[in-house]
């Protein structure tokens, strides 16, 4: 009785916010957009963009797991060529920021179409595991070529990108706007992806491998894809987070940035966009709220991914929904026409 | 035999696994527009030839042809493509996902549209998305299921999960539909319904072609059967024949622990 | 200097065997990678530091209480994390994350009880070595490698000549039926656990004290390794553990020879993925057959 209930009470929020989906898109884009005007504190303020940061991470983490269902537990490794390659190329070669993120992008989309390539052999846990690996073997990487990474040293005075000569900074808000201009677009990109053949077949692969190679779908060719997407993804959150904070080195992207990412998408709910909002709003603005909380935030990530699994698996905001299939216009107007002949 | 006519032809397969031969042999027909069975006790080998016809596995010997082209040594989404698609034992649609989404995966191979134009939503992405969508309900609405097409497959009771399976192999397009024991796990009452479901699939001009240990469930509906037992043929013929003949009566109440099952 | 190095890693390849096991008697029951096995291993050395130091219990009880209380922790984590999700039907994958927030909970505790700075571990042996065909083997390494092989033989004892180990077999085998013949599994696993913390706990002592050095996040890299020894030896296999621990411990050994010391990580994940991509069952495994 209590699962039904807690259902019912789910649902009709949403379909509340489907009734006033209007309404709520208005508030919503009138709160972001006012938000920094608002809240003026810049400590404050860096927070939001940091927060900002893991929503595209995990919105990369969640295309792979989320929807495909494949576990990384190394992608902060793909976070870290986005990082590093964006910022080698302003700081050592002095370009521009938008050409190197998309170079860091690129390189990020090589690197993971060869992590894709696994999972011709290899699945589930061995795949995670790979993954983990790989995330090491970056850093590593980062450590050791001193002559191009700096070593442990890192990259210090990383450039804020500039639009028409215009700096992007916390304070004039710049970078507040980038990173949301950058979310709206990969949460359009991920809801045009999943409501098309692509979405569903990376779906279909989650949910059983071998039926869906029997509809003929190339399942190591989509896994490649998932791989690819999400590691762009990420190489871009990347990108931009290393000009937020402008300092990088090999330990920014260890082990526990990986799990980060992972329990954000976990706690929201897998497969879903805004379980990732609200997962990086929760897990990113929580620790600051005081020191001790600060001081327990790692264990409050292992904390989430073991309650998660045992009570809600699905994630905070992951649920089955309750309204009916979207049909297109065209075709619900074809559907009324067979109705009426 | 009309050669036009023929769909399926497979010719003298083997399946080993180590050792132990699976399926040694086997050989039938299948015509356009027929029901075809293919019975025998568990573990006869009925199910590894489903997976030799749909290339989960190679045979070791014979040929498989289709429409006239052998398609023993292609991978599965060739196989598909080409026109054969399947039902699995243990029911396997895609639990998470909404009744008319696990047809639309079934759809995949019809759908032609590049990655980018899903991207940005171009028109014809949106014209064909229209068009696989609307075929996607046709199909429910013939097999019954158009009202559950918002519902998540795992929600459908067991009789419906079967159905949308099969929907989801029509939506292949395909030309034979491989049905693996719908009736397992139904009681008689349900597996005489599917039975009539697929009378009515005959009628609509499908072709199909299924496995069965339950003979007494393929007898009214068969055009031909096939019997096999211990990997090898044992007899083939016209339902009324197969009822009659010693060896097959022989397998199922004599020779066959299984039997007892029945 | 090549023989040196080969006896390096024999020791420190016994020492990663030991980790592995516990992969291995984990991965064997439950088909699960127990990725919370590395911070069980940690945890062991850190509360022998305890014991020892701190509480100056002397070496001998503080290394059998930290192994008694390093085995109890392992029951703990199957009996409050993953019994749950095996009664409730969970996939697999759901025990992996949990096994991961488990290792994220027990290193960070560490971290905030113990500090997260490398601190001195005693070394039990003395410096003293023998010379032998012109390198050096230190008593350290002699005693790694002797008191490895005494737990392995003691667990190899326990599970093909003891009823409980015959029912780990059987577990391992077939739950199903095991449970219908009477046995009660979710205790063999408990055992299972039991056994996999005691020998990360004696792991964890024996090479603290080889390079006498000990920190919260050890148990990171030292069970990456040593679950790359179990699944190059195949894992679920008890040989195979040990075969793998002692070849990651050699290949560990030749990088700091041949490419530096940089490089000592790099080695283990380039085996682990190779190993996975081109025999994902190891050395010892065996391969299945597609089911539909």
């Amino acid at each position: 009785m209590d699962k039904t209930g807690k259902k019912w009470k789910l649902s009709s929020f949403e379909s509340f916010a489907w009734r006033n989906a209007k309404l709520l898109w208005i508030i919503l884009t009138v709160f972001l957009l006012m938000l920094p005007f608002v809240f003026r504190n810049p400590y404050f303020l860096t927070v939001v963009a940091k927060i900002g940061c893991y929503i595209i991470l995990g919105l990369g983490l969640n295309l792979l797991t989320g929807y495909t269902g494949l576990v990384s537990l190394g992608h902060a490794g793909f976070v870290a060529i986005g990082a590093y390659t964006a910022s080698l190329l302003s700081v050592k070669a002095g370009c521009p920021f938008f050409p190197s993120m998309l170079a860091g992008m690129l390189a990020a989309a090589l690197i993971g179409a060869l992590m894709g390539l696994p999972t011709l052999r290899v699945t589930g846990t061995y795949l995670s595991i790979i993954t983990l690996g790989f995330g090491e073997i970056v850093k590593m990487v980062l450590m050791n070529w001193q002559s191009v990474t700096n070593g442990t040293l890192g990259v210090k005075n990383i450039p804020k990108p500039q639009i028409f000569g215009w700096k992007l900074t916390t304070a004039n808000h710049g970078m507040y706007f980038l990173i949301l201009f950058m979310i709206v677009l990969i949460s359009l990109f991920c809801r045009s992806l999943m409501r098309s053949k692509t979405g569903r077949a990376l779906r279909a692969i989650r949910e059983d491998e071998m039926a869906s190679t029997m509809m003929g779908i190339p399942v190591t060719a989509y896994k490649i894809l998932a791989f690819v997407l999400s590691a762009v993804i990420c190489a871009l959150g990347g990108a931009l987070y290393a000009s937020l904070i402008g300092y990088i080195d090999p330990n920014t992207f260890n082990f526990d940035v990986s799990t980060l990412i992972l329990s954000i998408v976990i706690l929201g709910g897998m497969g879903t966009l805004r379980g990732i909002y609200v997962g990086a709003i929760v897990l990113i603005a929580f620790p600051e709220l005081s020191r001790s909380l600060m001081k327990y935030r790692f264990v409050l990530y292992g904390a989430i991914l073991v309650l998660m699994m045992r009570f809600r698996p699905s994630g905070i905001l992951g649920w089955r929904s309750s309204l009916p299939y979207r049909l297109s216009g065209n075709v619900k107007k074809k559907l009324r026409k067979e109705a009426d002949a | 035999m009309d050669r036009e006519d023929l769909l399926l032809e497979v010719e003298e397969i083997t399946k080993r696994f180590g050792g132990i031969v699976a399926v040694e042999n086997v050989s039938f027909r299948v015509k356009r527009g027929e029901v075809v069975s293919i019975i025998g006790p568990n573990g006869a080998g009925k199910t590894t030839v489903f997976n030799m016809l749909t290339g989960v596995y190679k045979t070791d010997h014979g040929r498989i042809l289709f429409e006239g082209k052998e398609i023993q040594r292609r991978e599965p989404g060739e196989i598909v493509k080409r026109g054969i698609s399947r039902t699995f034992q243990n029911i396997r649609l895609f639990p998470d996902m909404r009744v008319i989404e696990n047809v639309l995966v079934g759809a995949h191979i019809k759908t032609g549209y590049s990655f980018l134009s899903s991207i940005f939503r171009s028109r014809a992405f949106r014209e064909e998305e229209d068009a696989i969508t609307l075929r996607a309900l046709k199909i429910l609405k013939e097999v019954g299921l158009y009202e559950r097409r918002d519902d998540y497959a795992s929600n459908l009771p067991y009789g419906d999960q079967r159905k949308l399976e099969i929907a989801r192999a029509i939506a292949t397009g395909a030309k034979l539909i491989l049905l693996d024991e719908p009736a397992a796990g139904m009681n008689p009452q349900e597996s005489s319904e599917l039975m009539e479901f697929i009378r009515l699939l005959k009628g609509r001009g499908y072709t199909v072609l299924m496995i069965e240990h339950d003979m007494s469930v393929v007898m009214k509906i068969s055009d031909r059967i096939y019997v096999i037992d211990h990997g090898k043929p044992i007899a083939e013929g016209l339902p009324e024949e197969i009822a009659r003949n010693q060896r097959v009566i022989n397998v199922y109440l004599g020779g066959s622990q299984n039997a007892v099952e029945n | 200097m090549l023989l040196q190095q080969i006896f390096n890693g024999l020791a420190l390849g016994m020492g990663y065997a030991l980790i592995a096991v516990g992969y291995s008697l984990v991965f064997g029951i439950l088909r699960l990678v127990n990725f919370s096995h590395g911070s069980v291993y940690a945890f062991g050395a850190e509360i022998a530091m305890v014991f020892i130091v701190s509480m100056r219990l002397g070496i001998i009880p503080g290394i059998l209480l930290s192994m008694l209380f390093t085995g109890i922790l392992g029951i703990l984590i199957d009996k409050a994390a993953l019994e749950p999700l095996r009664k409730k039907g969970s996939p697999p994958i759901a025990s992996l994350i949990t096994t991961i927030g488990i290792s994220n909970i027990v290193t960070n505790l560490l971290i905030i009880f113990l500090g997260s700075e490398k601190r001195n571990f005693p070394n039990f042996f003395g410096h003293s070595g023998i010379h032998l065909l012109g390198g050096t083997v230190s008593m350290t390494q002699i005693m790694m490698c002797v008191i490895s092989v005494i737990l392995m033989l003691i667990l190899v004892f326990i599970v093909f000549r003891t009823k409980i180990g015959l029912a780990m077999r059987a577990s391992q085998q077939n739950a199903k039926a095991a449970r219908m013949m009477g046995i009660d599994v979710n205790f063999v696993i408990r055992f299972t656990f039991f056994l996999a913390g005691v020998s990360a706990a004696l792991a964890g002592v024996l090479i603290a004290g080889y390079y006498e050095i000990v920190y919260p996040n050890m148990g990171f890299m030292a069970g990456l390794k040593a679950f790359s020894a179990a699944v190059l030896g195949g894992i679920g296999s008890l040989p195979g553990a040990i075969l793998g621990g002692l070849i990651i411990g050699n290949a560990e050994s030749m990088a700091v020879m041949f490419l530096g010391s940089t490089y000592r990580d790099s080695v283990a994940f380039i085996i682990l993925i190779l190993v996975l991509i081109l025999r994902p069952n190891g050395l010892f495994g065996r391969k299945g057959i597609t089911k539909v």
